[in-house]
């Protein structure tokens, strides 16, 4: 196609230098990340044998991978309860955030009275509050999701309350000359034009709430009560074992961008009609 | 046809249908001490296309909003004379199309009747002709960020008007168009009023667009803003292109220019030019 475009099109030296910028571009894209990402691992390798540093401190990225799959059976059904617990407490977060946001939006006075609370769960580190919730929570994943969420739930919070409210003044004005009810102009209204802003909450709190499971598991786990991937890691610490860790390590990060991507994915594919962030850019 | 009459006072019975609203002595006051409106009396007729002209700051958007109850006067009153009229028989039209950008042409037109309980399938006769009105049959499922300006101001008139109000309030509605734009929706426009004959009540700082459309000009003043003059557009309908270029139009456009030069230099003040 391009091929017969650019017969029949002639173009001149301005116009022919932008489209090769442009194909250059978007095959470096992709080219660019992945060859810096090997020579980086070569290099890892290469420090490895050079400095002759055993495998108990830092091992090779070769080991690793033969690690992964030797262990492959215990890392991943490891990496299966820690996804349990994200996922869970992802959707707590959503339905307690969305949730808080829409009673914020139901009156400023809500919102002035209750805002300051979730900012100070917000800003109290996790690890601080959870020998607290060891004492009063028995159950272990209660305990775990309660701390994931507490990290996980006010992105969304305040981004779908920040959507909320900045809905289009004459758009407010035409829902009430038509006589919308307070639930109508939150169903056709306020809930879409949040939309937006409640997504790119999302994509910080998927993140967040791998984080929050993981951080949760690791002060848990110290008291030897879990079975998550940090557990896998704080073992393979005491045991000396760099590889298991690494592997392990390399799983949480994976699993992190892959939530991302999925989120972004989502987000994409909801607004890419309407939102001026999923569209492309027009010349 | 409208009547050959040029009427000077302000509430005059000069009009062809009976009496819809009254401003009587209506101002309002904001809470930072401005007197948008002052002491302003108005007679609205059945089936009127009344432009409000005036320099901005004069108060005509803030008059539509009063009109159209989404704001209370601070003293005087609105006189429905039309018993059983309530607002729901009102279609307002905002300066920008102030369409919902996640939803397609139909279900943004769909809207006031979809608040108001009625199915998509019941909606979609009246809106698909509404659509067909404003010339946009085969563009339902378009969003309005696919659309030209010109367009989303069509969807725009075209969910004003699914309800088929008795009023239309249309606060500069053409204002930021091009101005072929412009002329051909001031076309469009007229088209649909002599089908129908709701009544119009249109904000415009334009001279050429109020006496082009109206069958009566309200000139306004700023500082406080009040009615200046008042007349009728001695023309008749269909007005079409050729009126647009004819000499009788063009000494109506001086006659209008010459009233609201007036009005700007009756503002009191060192500023009368706006902001």
């Amino acid at each position: 196609m391009t091929a017969i475009e650019e017969h029949t099109l002639r173009l001149d030296a301005e116009e022919a230098r932008r489209v090769r910028q442009e194909r250059l571009e978007r095959i470096g894209k992709w080219v660019l990340p992945l060859a810096i990402m090997i020579l980086a691992i070569w290099l890892w390798d290469r420090i490895c044998v050079w400095n002759e540093i055993p495998k108990y401190i830092l091992p090779r990225p070769g080991v690793v991978l033969q690690t992964l799959h030797d262990d492959a059976g215990l890392l991943f059904s490891s990496l299966l309860v820690t996804l349990r617990v994200t996922f869970l407490s992802l959707l707590l977060a959503v339905v307690g955030g969305v949730g808080l946001a829409v009673l914020f939006a139901q009156s400023k006075w809500v919102e002035m009275s209750f805002f300051p609370f979730a900012i100070v769960l917000q800003v109290t580190p996790i690890v601080a509050i959870f020998p607290l919730i060891n004492i009063y929570v028995d159950n272990q994943t209660t305990k775990l999701l309660l701390c994931a969420w507490i990290v996980a739930f006010f992105p969304i919070l305040s981004n779908t309350t920040l959507g909320l409210n900045s809905v289009d003044r004459n758009l407010r004005d035409m829902f009430k000359l038509n006589g919308a009810t307070r639930w109508q102009q939150l169903r056709y209204l306020r809930l879409p034009a949040a939309m937006p802003y409640f997504l790119g909450g999302l994509k910080i709190a998927g993140g967040l709430s791998l984080i929050g499971a993981v951080v949760a598991e690791f002060v848990a786990g110290a008291q030897g009560q879990s079975s998550g991937l940090a557990s896998r890691i704080i073992e393979a610490g005491y045991r000396l074992n760099a590889p298991r860790l690494f592997a392990a390590l390399i799983l949480i990060s994976l699993t992190g961008i892959l939530i991302f991507l999925v989120l972004s994915l989502i987000s994409h594919l909801i607004l890419r009609r309407w939102h001026e962030s999923a569209l492309k850019q027009e010349r | 046809m409208m009547q050959e009459k040029v009427a000077q006072a302000p509430g005059s019975a000069s009009g062809e249908g009976p009496m819809l609203l009254a401003l009587r002595g209506v101002g309002k006051v904001f809470s930072n001490g401005v007197a948008a409106l002052s002491d302003v009396n108005l007679t609205i007729r059945d089936g009127d296309f009344l432009s409000l002209l005036g320099p901005s700051g004069c108060g005509k958007s803030t008059a539509l909003r009063l009109i159209a109850g989404l704001s209370t006067p601070t003293s005087g009153l609105l006189d429905w004379r039309g018993s059983g009229f309530d607002r729901s028989n009102i279609g307002f039209v905002f300066q920008e199309p102030t369409l919902l950008p996640w939803a397609d042409v139909f279900d943004n037109v769909w809207l006031p009747l979809r608040l108001k309980g009625v199915s998509r399938a019941k909606a979609a006769p009246a809106v698909m002709e509404m659509l067909a009105r404003v010339h946009l049959t085969g563009f339902e499922n378009a969003v309005p960020r696919e659309l030209s300006g010109g367009m989303k101001m069509r969807v725009s008139i075209a969910r004003a008007m699914v309800t088929k109000p008795r009023v239309l309030l249309m606060d500069e509605p053409f204002a930021a168009l091009d101005e072929i734009t412009r002329f051909k929706l001031n076309n469009d426009l007229l088209e649909l009023w002599q089908g129908e004959r709701f009544t119009v009540v249109f904000v415009t700082h334009s001279v050429f667009e109020s006496v082009f459309l109206s069958n009566r000009v309200v000139v306004m003043a700023a500082r406080p803003g009040r009615v200046f003059s008042e007349f009728a557009v001695a023309a008749p309908y269909p007005r079409d292109e050729a009126f647009r270029t004819s000499p009788v139009y063009a000494a109506l456009c001086r006659q209008a220019s010459d009233v609201l030069i007036g009005a700007i230099n009756s503002t009191a003040g060192p500023h009368h030019d706006g902001h």
